[in-house]
């Protein structure tokens, strides 16, 4: 009985743009329009104008914690542009916003969230998110579960994507929602952002595989590496998954390669434990810088169009901050109503006794305190 | 594509991907149906037939878990359902308890009503993000939006001899959490009619039997019957001391209270039904009666429903008590595997009838 190979498997890498802004036309035949890439490129400025403000704002603390966003847009704008827009179904972490307020989001809901407001995390009826998911990894199994919520009510040509970093594939929920998305065979497409570090641990110290993935062998699950940074292959990438999963074809990964330019929140400081060589080499391949780029290489952009984008942006991010700030502030009510469907008994009292400034949390110690103070 | 106009905030309830909830009308303790009769069918049975009614009424419900289907239930709850329903709705899952919690709380999510078996609570302790941190959580982190009408349900306390890592009450943990509702009946009459009102609730319900009543016999009714959320039920009426207790331990309280009665002791027993919401005036208006209270409660004292339970007691009734407070938990360590300790080690009835005399005296 001879050994032989039980089973082989290869990794497919995939970049259309490079950093240089040179487009592969062969590869990025049948990709995007140019209208489309114009388009794409607007989001991801205004993507970028909204985080350096959300920065700021919390530096001047106008807003709790924030997680830049800061050089991943591509990958964020390219898989949205990739899903339906009010037909497939999102559920994020927190290192996407373009591809939420691309589908719908209106943005000061995500800034609204930030400020500490669970009233951020509202999802206005026909946009298809769920709430923002800050625990690493729980959100995947969500998402295998909409999937999957779809796939047995019989419904054509609807797909969802979830979001998440490489450090999220340390976790047990990465590998439980795998697994289950690929024994269901549910229309879901799992998106990596491999921005190289989990807070300051960096990806090689997280896992000992070479790429992210290679662990969506283990669950016979069509899997790709694109550069995260261009727009075509993230594009095309998420795009032959959607389809794939619309056809009946399951799940799809894709490790999107890109690198977060900012630290991981507000809360750390990235030149602690970064090399700065290494965040300057990252710098060169800003995604913006090589969108642009390939833009102008097709006369599709001019510096007068850079101007207006730039001035657009500012005024939709300071009205979009003007709106997120003049909401009111949640009620003491909001507390306890967002508790459970219909206010129970218990919760209804705790909520009138809050009023009155009890001792305790029944009506009957409302007076106590007054008693107390009159001694 | 570019939509960056920015609307108003919405004004929303539950958000139409969760779905529209019916609770059942329900009616008073007298107005249920007949505890008497000879359609005597085991725990088991009762807590299928109130799955299979509800699965009949509503296409959205579906029971998921390890061993459901095609070997009908590890310990045959699901007997037959498979046949019923089809592998559609009744799901055998992969070991992954983290797995099919968190799945179920993404399908529920998007419209569906998942019932969750875990084949033991002691099991769902590796599911604690997704039941804990997720289930009761979403519909807070979201506004009031993302409802999550899911039911956990399994065996809870120490099943006979199972050993520590097998034998959890998680009542005393969990309780602790706001956003979900726990129900744990003493009874097949019980578990039936709060098992069909955890499904048609619109929030997280946690659900908790016993293996060691899975086999006991009772009258259910044919007739259809709903019981609600956070109405105790007195078993035993009495004056001389208040039983509080929830689960199985109560049919020990009804054992200790037929030893006490026979020393002229008569203790009213109150079964709590569900932990949350709990029914604590019912509690109050019982002690301001008797004006002692033994609470028996089969997980750990430290922190636990027994240690609220008092808690409440004593800022609603302090002065109706004519002795202090009292409590008979399972004792402060984990599960013993001997069968004579692991008996000792719960409440029982020698330990209970003990405890009421020492309220007595």
């Amino acid at each position: 009985m001879p050994r032989r190979k039980a089973y082989e498997a290869k990794i497919d890498y995939l970049q259309i743009l490079d950093e240089n802004g040179k487009f592969d036309a062969r590869l990025g035949k049948d990709t995007l329009s140019d209208e489309q890439v114009i388009d794409a490129y607007e989001q991801m400025w205004i993507c970028r104008e909204l985080d350096e403000t959300a920065f700021k704002l919390q530096r001047s603390g106008r807003m709790g914690t924030y997680p830049q966003n800061k050089g991943q847009e591509a990958a964020a704008v390219g898989s949205a542009l990739a899903m339906v827009r009010g037909q497939d179904w999102l559920a994020p972490c927190y290192r996407e916003n373009a591809a939420l307020f691309m589908h719908g989001l209106p943005m000061h809901y995500i800034l609204l969230h930030w400020m500490g407001d669970e009233r951020g995390n509202q999802i206005p009826e026909g946009v298809n998110q769920t709430p923002l998911s800050i625990p690493i990894g729980t959100h995947m199994l969500h998402a295998t579960g909409i999937a999957w919520a779809m796939k047995l009510r019989k419904e054509k040509d609807k797909a969802v994507i979830t979001y998440f970093g490489d450090g999220a594939t340390s976790e047990g929920d990465f590998h439980g929602a795998m697994n289950f998305a690929s024994t269901l065979k549910v229309p879901v497409v799992f998106f990596c952002q491999n921005n190289e570090w989990a807070i300051s641990v960096p990806r090689h110290e997280q896992m000992n595989s070479p790429t992210v993935a290679q662990k969506a062998i283990a669950y016979e699950m069509p899997t790709i590496r694109v550069d995260g940074n261009d727009l075509f292959a993230v594009y095309k990438a998420v795009k032959d998954a959607r389809e794939r999963a619309v056809e009946g074809g399951g799940p799809s990964f894709i490790e999107a390669v890109t690198y977060r330019l900012g630290d991981h929140t507000t809360a750390d400081d990235a030149r602690r434990y970064r090399d700065q060589k290494e965040l300057d080499a990252w710098l060169e391949k800003d995604p913006l810088i090589r969108t642009r780029k390939f833009l102008e290489s097709k006369d599709l952009w001019s510096e007068k169009q850079q101007k207006k984008l730039g001035e657009r942006a500012k005024k939709i991010v300071s009205e979009v901050v003007k709106t997120a700030e003049g909401i009111g502030e949640p009620s003491t009510n909001d507390i306890f109503d967002y508790t459970f469907a219909e206010l129970c008994d218990d919760l209804k009292t705790q909520r009138d006794t809050m009023r009155t400034s009890s001792l305790g949390q029944h009506p009957e110690q409302a007076g106590l305190r007054g008693q107390a103070e009159r001694v | 594509m570019t939509t960056l106009d920015t609307p108003p905030m919405i004004e929303t309830p539950i958000h139409p991907a969760v779905g529209e909830w019916t609770l059942p009308e329900f009616v008073s303790e007298d107005q249920l149906p007949s505890r008497e009769g000879d359609r005597v069918i085991q725990y088991r049975e009762a807590l299928r037939e109130a799955m299979s009614e509800e699965m009949r009424k509503d296409k959205r419900v579906f029971l998921i878990g390890e061993e459901v289907a095609e070997y009908n239930g590890a310990y045959k709850i699901s007997q037959g359902m498979l046949d019923e329903f089809g592998p559609k709705r009744i799901i055998d899952s992969p070991i992954s308890e983290n797995g099919f919690a968190g799945a179920c709380i993404g399908a529920a999510m998007a419209g569906l009503r998942p019932i969750v078996e875990f084949m033991s609570w002691s099991f769902s302790l590796v599911a604690a993000d997704p039941i804990l941190n997720n289930a009761p959580k979403m519909l807070y982190m979201s506004g009031g939006q993302w409802g999550c009408p899911i039911v956990f349900r399994g065996n809870d306390g120490a099943g006979g001899q199972l050993g520590s890592t097998h034998s959890w009450c998680v009542e005393g943990l969990y309780a602790n959490v706001p956003g979900m509702k726990m129900a744990i009946p003493s009874n097949p009459y019980d578990a039936k009619g709060l098992l069909k009102t955890a499904i048609c609730d619109p929030d997280p319900v946690f659900f908790l039997e016993s293996e060691r009543m899975l086999g006991d016999k009772a009258h259910v009714p044919d007739e259809e019957y709903y019981i609600p959320f956070g109405r105790a039920r007195r078993v035993i009426e009495g004056d001389a001391c208040t039983l509080v207790s929830f689960g199985r331990p109560v049919n020990f309280c009804v054992e200790a209270a037929e030893a006490l009665a026979g020393e002229g002791i008569n203790v009213e027993v109150l079964d709590m039904r569900t932990i949350r919401p709990l029914d604590i005036d019912s509690i109050i208006e019982s002690v301001k009666k008797t004006n002692r209270v033994l609470v028996v409660d089969q997980s750990w004292p430290f922190a636990g429903i027994s240690s609220e339970v008092i808690t409440q007691i004593t800022e609603h009734a302090f002065d109706w008590l004519d002795a202090p407070p009292a409590r008979v938990n399972t004792r402060d360590v984990p599960t013993p595997y001997a069968k004579h300790l692991e008996y000792d080690y719960l409440p029982n009835p020698e330990r209970i009838a003990e405890g009421v005399r020492r309220v007595m005296a």
